[in-house]
């Protein structure tokens, strides 16, 4: 378990002041100068031995990714864009760190936006987070009223702007590129890749797109040196991690844990365990909606980290653990993330534009056994179609949480069609006439 | 159209007061584009009346020097901008699964049972339109709903109740404290 | 060069080449939906994708540059599933109403459906249905079909710089249309149906008349501009069903303009299907031999001199063949009174390079500056509108214009109105001479709004001196340009059809018609005049349709239109064309070129040739160029001289005009062209009402 002393979000809770006086008194701020005295390189080789990754999701590793920017300036500005459009269901960590701590996102981004050599930093909000945006507006007109950030930042002789840009609800501008095209005044529709943005990104210009939480653990990583954080957490997996944990605990919660530490642990410690205990568990998804679910038997031991979750066939993602107990309709609750995707394609590219909706509408099929056994390896079929067919990753998000159920919950699925086949009354989107005689009777 | 309209004229700009129009420009210099600045001007628009009809749109589009289709299409395409109009409590009742977990669901039926009006519609009075989202991000809060710009946390059935009757004896002050988002 | 292997085949393409394009070079077909050469890439389709080492993931390959070493596979099982996937997912949504879809059967979709799809679909819900979108009187919707490959969007967006097609909504609710519901307001939209994959947009003129197989293809080129654009017309019987563009590079690469595609049912409508001569005031149906005695018979009459008694003026439409049959029988009766230049444009026969557009179309592409001269190439040549809005989307390329303010859909300098600027340039006493000063490959179109007035001669003149100062001609580029609207005059001055020595030009013509000194005038499709001067004179009208110029006659003798005959039309850049028969003239019409070697039988004055191939024969040794077709002047191995042209002189103040007032009618088939009426009303008529209140 993590010791208090290793917390970087120590007012997670916002139990104390989210200004700058108390951030201050947090240790935010503090020596921010020296750390860009050290240089470029320095932050970003620092960031790179931490073993940092992207907390946004895709695990990417933070100090490779800053390194991509241009060393040299070829005349085109520089962009940092933080990534607040936090929407991933299940998620809701950058809102704490955004309404409790948004120093720490400030400071962050000006380390960031300097070891990247961009001047100018757009932090793309959520439009819903009204309150959180409110917030951190006034935690950036503070910042720049104390010459933290603005014209010539912490006396660094770095100029270092930050706006605030609100989103309008959509979960595609979560992707960096969609992101991008929405910050430009576009639909938010994902880029092809390459060009990659660290080389045309925001308005054509070198652009690295990063996640709140990324950004925000920065300067701790920093101040503290990349071995005490590499210290936590394991190989290729270190740090710590905010864990979002919603749905059948007794009490749900948003917490900053060791990386790799054991789901069991986690939910039990920290959220009041299991509803009814830890045998009355059916699954967890434990990284938030795109992340395939894991059944009980592999919640019992996995570790929550990138690599202990992918070799179960799942993911980390943004570590939002939504756990469901026995009673949980399970197949509806899949479903239902069916129908979150199909609401949040962005209708660029065909096989997301027209597959999620197809999976939606078979998976509400499925929900009341409404199909034949078949359909179940057709729907698993048109995941795979899917997956890797998409300009971004949405499609693959998409595919992810049914091919997890199917995985796990063939035999319920399978239950559900026999179920219906008994009862039936009309036929499932076939003719009247197909009907043989004597299933009608039979019923 | 339905929303009355601030200055009167019997053509040329009818929606966007200089007011307006004057930090739209101020919003416009955070951007090396004017394109950039097409959503935060809706969000100012819609802030003022509480959604956004054709002829806004177009007057935008006007204020910045952009294409119609080009607002347009950003108006159709982002859910928090609504096209047709909306009660002066606009209730947003997240439904996905962390919430639904959590009877989100039966919740919504009490919303719905309790306002006489399905998701998606406007109270006759026009005081409340109530609308299904996806995940508001509040999810160790679950159930969750926002109300204009403000979210409602832990919900339950009397909870909700309480809210609602609070919200209808709020005074009609005419300011549009938080507008529909 | 990039080495890249190809299902194990080595090649080496072009470094910012795409893997699809590479593909292409390789022989090898990449089916596509959004991909279009000639449109920015979207990669929105997702059916190029193609294997790629080591990615485990297929890869589109319209938007993956080509890399040295890359290996790629297109005919792997990850492919072909890709393929399958794609097209699975276009057909769910996508009603299977191939028989009643205009597009069925050349339909992208069902083609490669059928090479690359499955035989059945595993898509049983409800499909979803769009509601159609009004793009005005050209463009018929059935969005329903729309596959949302934004090639239209496109389009409108990069090519004809009409921002107002877009895509509306998001995910399965996505729809392609135009902001609330109006038409699109380019000249060029009907390029949108060639490029719409499937049958979401067709043509709403050809709505339900024809199947595509049962159309006869005829390979011909256009006339109702100058410019010459390549068309195929498509037939049924004798009935031209559709006009559609045809490729080629140097002109108007795969585009055509509405005119030029939607005025084909004005070739159905008033037609002159027989002669006619006037009797007591009224024109009556008459034979050929009639018609050719009442001609013959009211020359025979002239006293004296018959020459100096007959005119002739060539029209817009008229082709070479029936120019130089024309001016054979003028040079029988030794009349010097003849020409071409309808709006009285002064044109300089005295060089060629003055009447030509010398830089050619494709030229634009190499050009760093273009002045405008009482031009505007969006109404008068929407395809080298387009030419010029390519080559200023590539950068670099500064536009300025004088004459009157219009939109070109690209932004320009706006130097000033008439003449004076361009005195102020020649003086280097305007800004803009400096850019010119340091621009590389600078050129000047001038239009016919500024030669068709009184300084017209002199304004020639001047723009020479401009192209001589700015160094917009040297030994291998010229860049004085003359952008003509007619298409018949490039090859009149060619074929010298113009006042010889003491003869009159058109204004004269019709002076001496209203005088009286002119007995006769004969008239080859000249219908852009004012006839009421030729009231007292005996009118001869040879053409296809009822229009001005056969009102005033008073024989009329029935000709054929451009798709009726094989002919010979020069654009504005000299290029030398050649249209083909694709139907028959309707009843007694006939080609021109034989309905004047008949007449000149009859007038006693036959003709030197039988055949079309003697006539050409004549034409070359007219005038050369017409021995070789398909060149530009710009890429001739006889290079056009850059002889004096012009006459220098005062030019007066006012400024240049705006010559074309209505786009879609500016000749006589247009002007009967149901399909243009419904344009103008949706396009001209509410403009117009706009100035007018305001004026």
């Amino acid at each position: 378990m993590l010791h208090d002393a290793d917390r970087i979000f120590t007012n997670l809770y916002g139990l104390s002041d989210w200004r700058l006086r108390g951030a201050r008194k947090r240790g935010d701020w503090d020596g921010t100068k020296a750390i860009l005295e050290k240089g470029r390189d320095w932050i970003v080789e620092e960031i790179k031995e931490s073993g940092l990754r992207g907390r946004g999701g895709a695990g990417f590793p933070a100090g490779m990714k800053w390194s991509f920017m241009p060393k040299e300036s070829d005349g085109r500005p520089h962009y940092l864009v933080v990534n607040a459009d936090e929407g991933e269901p299940g998620t809701c960590k950058d809102r704490e760190i955004i309404r409790h701590d948004p120093h720490k996102l400030l400071e962050g981004a000006l380390l960031a936006g300097f070891a990247m050599g961009a001047n100018t930093a757009y932090i793309y909000i959520r439009g819903e987070f009204h309150a959180e945006a409110q917030r951190l507006q006034v935690a950036i007109d503070e910042a720049r009223k104390a010459g933290l950030i603005g014209g010539n930042a912490c006396k660094s002789g770095w100029d270092f702007e930050i706006y605030l840009h609100h989103g309008a609800g959509a979960y595609v501008c979560g992707e960096e590129t969609a992101l991008l095209e929405s910050l430009e005044g576009n639909k938010g529709q994902p880029r092809m890749k390459p060009p990659f943005p660290a080389n045309a990104g925001l308005y054509g210009c070198p652009t690295t797109v990063t996640n709140v939480e990324t950004v925000a653990v920065a300067p701790e990583i920093l101040r503290r040196g990349a071995d005490w954080f590499a210290s936590l957490g394991r190989p290729k997996n270190t740090g710590t991690k905010l864990f979002c944990i919603s749905g059948h605990v007794n009490l749900p919660c948003t917490v900053e844990e060791e990386m790799g530490v054991p789901l069991r642990e986690l939910i039990e410690k920290h959220a009041g365990g299991v509803r009814g205990g830890w045998d009355n568990l059916m699954a967890v998804i434990p990284g938030g909606c795109s992340t395939p679910l894991i059944p009980k038997s592999v919640c019992d031991n996995v570790l929550m980290d990138f690599d202990s979750l992918r070799e179960v066939q799942s993911g980390l993602g943004t570590a939002a653990v939504i756990v469901m107990d026995k009673s949980t309709d399970i197949v509806r609750a899949i479903a239902r993330f069916s129908k979150f995707y199909k609401h949040e394609s962005c209708g660029q590219c065909t096989p997301c534009r027209e597959g999620t909706g197809w999976l939606w509408r078979m998976m509400e099929k499925l929900v009341e056994g409404d199909a034949r056994i078949e359909d179940i390896d057709m729907i698993e079929e048109v995941t795979r179609q899917i997956e890797g067919h998409t300009i971004c990753a949405l499609g693959d998000a998409a595919a992810w949480p049914i091919q997890g159920l199917i995985r796990h919950f063939r035999p319920e699925l399978e239950r559900r069609i026999g179920i219906h086949d008994l009862t039936i009354t009309a036929p499932a989107g076939g003719y009247d006439e197909d009907i043989p005689e004597d299933i009608s009777e039979a019923v | 159209m339905t929303v009355e309209s601030e200055v009167s004229a019997e053509s040329g700009p009818r929606f966007l007061t200089k007011e307006m129009r004057k930090k739209i420009e101020e919003i416009t210099g955070r951007y090396p584009t004017r394109r950039s600045a097409i959503m935060p001007s809706l969000f100012l628009a819609q802030e003022e009346y509480g959604y956004l009809c054709d002829e806004v749109l177009l007057e935008v589009a006007e204020a910045l020097g952009v294409p119609e289709v080009w607002v347009y299409e950003i108006a159709t395409f982002y859910t928090m901008f609504n096209t047709t109009p909306v009660g002066r409590f606009h209730i947003k009742l997240c439904t996905n699964v962390s919430c639904l977990l959590l009877e989100a669901g039966s919740l919504l039926s009490h919303l719905e049972k309790r306002l006489g009006i399905a998701r998606g519609e406007t109270t006759g009075d026009g005081l409340f339109t109530l609308s299904v989202v996806e995940c508001l991000g509040s999810c160790d809060t679950a159930p969750v709903m926002q109300i204009n710009k403000t979210y409602y946390e832990t919900l339950s059935a009397e909870g909700i109740d309480q809210i609602l009757e609070e919200l209808k004896a709020r005074p009609a002050d005419g300011g549009r404290e938080g507008a529909p988002a | 060069m990039p080495k890249i292997t190809i299902n194990h085949m080595e090649i080496e393409v072009d470094s910012g080449l795409t893997v699809l394009q590479a593909c292409e070079i390789a022989g090898i077909e990449i089916p596509r939906f959004c991909y279009h050469e000639r449109l920015s890439i979207s990669g929105n389709c997702r059916m190029c994708l193609v294997e790629m080492e080591p990615s485990p993931r297929p890869v589109a390959s319209c938007a993956m540059p080509v890399a040295d070493g890359m290996v790629v596979y297109t005919n792997t099982p990850m492919v072909k599933k890709a393929r399958k996937s794609a097209l699975e997912f276009l057909l769910i949504n996508h009603p299977l109403d191939c028989p009643i879809c205009d597009q069925g059967g050349e339909c992208d979709l069902q083609d490669i459906t059928m090479a690359y799809g499955a035989d059945q679909s595993r898509f049983q819900e409800n499909k979803r249905a769009v509601a159609e979108k009004d793009l005005g009187p050209l463009v018929a919707t059935a969005m329903t079909r729309c596959i949302h490959c934004t090639r239209c969007v496109r389009f409108s967006t990069e090519v004809a710089g009409v921002e107002e097609m877009g895509a509306t909504g998001r995910g399965e609710n996505t729809e392609v249309g135009t902001y609330v519901e109006m038409a699109v307001s380019s000249e060029m939209s009907g390029n949108m149906i060639d490029l719409c994959p499937v049958g979401a947009l067709t043509s709403k003129p050809y709505a339900f008349t024809a199947r595509a197989w049962e159309l006869r293809h005829t390979e011909t080129v256009d006339v109702l501009d100058a410019v010459g654009s390549n068309i195929r017309v498509d037939s049924r019987g004798n009935e031209v069903m559709r006009v559609l563009p045809r490729l080629n590079e140097d002109i108007n690469e795969e585009w055509i303009s509405d005119k030029t595609r939607f005025s084909y049912d004005g070739l159905k409508r008033q037609r002159l299907d027989r002669p006619y001569v006037r009797e007591d005031g009224r024109l009556r149906e008459a034979s050929w031999e009639e018609a050719f005695a009442a001609i013959a018979g009211r020359i025979a009459a002239i006293k004296g001199a018959k020459g100096q008694k007959i005119a002739a003026i060539a029209g817009d439409l008229a082709c070479c063949e029936s120019i130089q049959a024309l001016k054979d029988i003028m040079n029988a009766f030794k009349s010097p009174h003849m020409d071409c230049r309808q709006d009285g444009a002064m044109l300089d026969p005295a060089a060629r390079a003055g009447y030509l557009f010398n830089t050619s179309i494709s030229g634009i592409e190499h050009a760093d500056l273009c002045l405008l001269i009482g031009v505007n190439p969006r109404i008068e040549a929407p395809l080298i509108n387009a030419r010029l809005r390519k080559r200023f989307l590539m950068g670099s390329f500064s536009v300025a214009l004088v004459g009157a303010k219009v939109d070109l859909t690209y932004a320009y300098e706006y130097l000033g109105s008439g003449p004076r600027t361009l005195e102020q340039i020649l003086s280097r006493s305007h800004m803009f001479a400096e850019l010119m000063d340091a621009a590389n490959r600078p050129m000047l179109i001038l239009g016919q709004g500024a030669l068709a007035r009184a300084d017209g001669a002199a304004v020639l003149a001047a723009a020479r001196d401009l192209a001589d100062q700015f160094a917009m001609v040297s030994h291998d580029r010229n860049g004085f340009n003359v952008l003509h609207k007619a298409a018949a005059r490039v090859g009149a001055m060619d074929l010298g059809f113009v006042p010889g020595e003491g003869g009159r030009d058109v204004a004269g013509i019709l002076d001496g018609a209203a005088s009286g000194e002119l007995e006769v005038v004969y008239l080859l499709g000249a219908d852009e005049i004012d006839t009421t001067f030729l009231d007292p004179a005996f009118v001869i009208y040879q053409g296809h349709h009822g229009d001005a110029g056969a009102a005033a006659a008073d024989v009329v003798l029935p000709g054929a239109a451009y798709t009726e005959k094989d002919a010979t039309y020069v654009n504005t850049e000299g290029r030398v064309q050649q249209s083909r028969l694709a139907v028959h003239p309707p009843g007694q019409a006939r080609p021109d070129w034989m309905v004047l070697r008949a007449l000149s039988q009859a007038l006693g004055q036959k003709a030197g040739y039988d055949t079309l191939e003697e006539l050409r024969a004549q034409m070359i040794r007219s005038n050369a160029v017409f021995a070789e077709l398909d060149v530009a002047a710009a890429d001739r191995t006889a290079k056009t001289k850059w002889a004096a042209f012009g006459a220098p002189g005062k030019m007066n103040g006012s400024p240049f005009a705006d010559t074309v007032e209505n786009f879609y009618m500016t000749d006589p088939i247009g002007r009967a062209s149901e399909t243009m009426a419904r344009c103008t009303d949706t396009f001209i008529v509410p403009h117009l009402s706009i100035t007018g209140t305001d004026g």
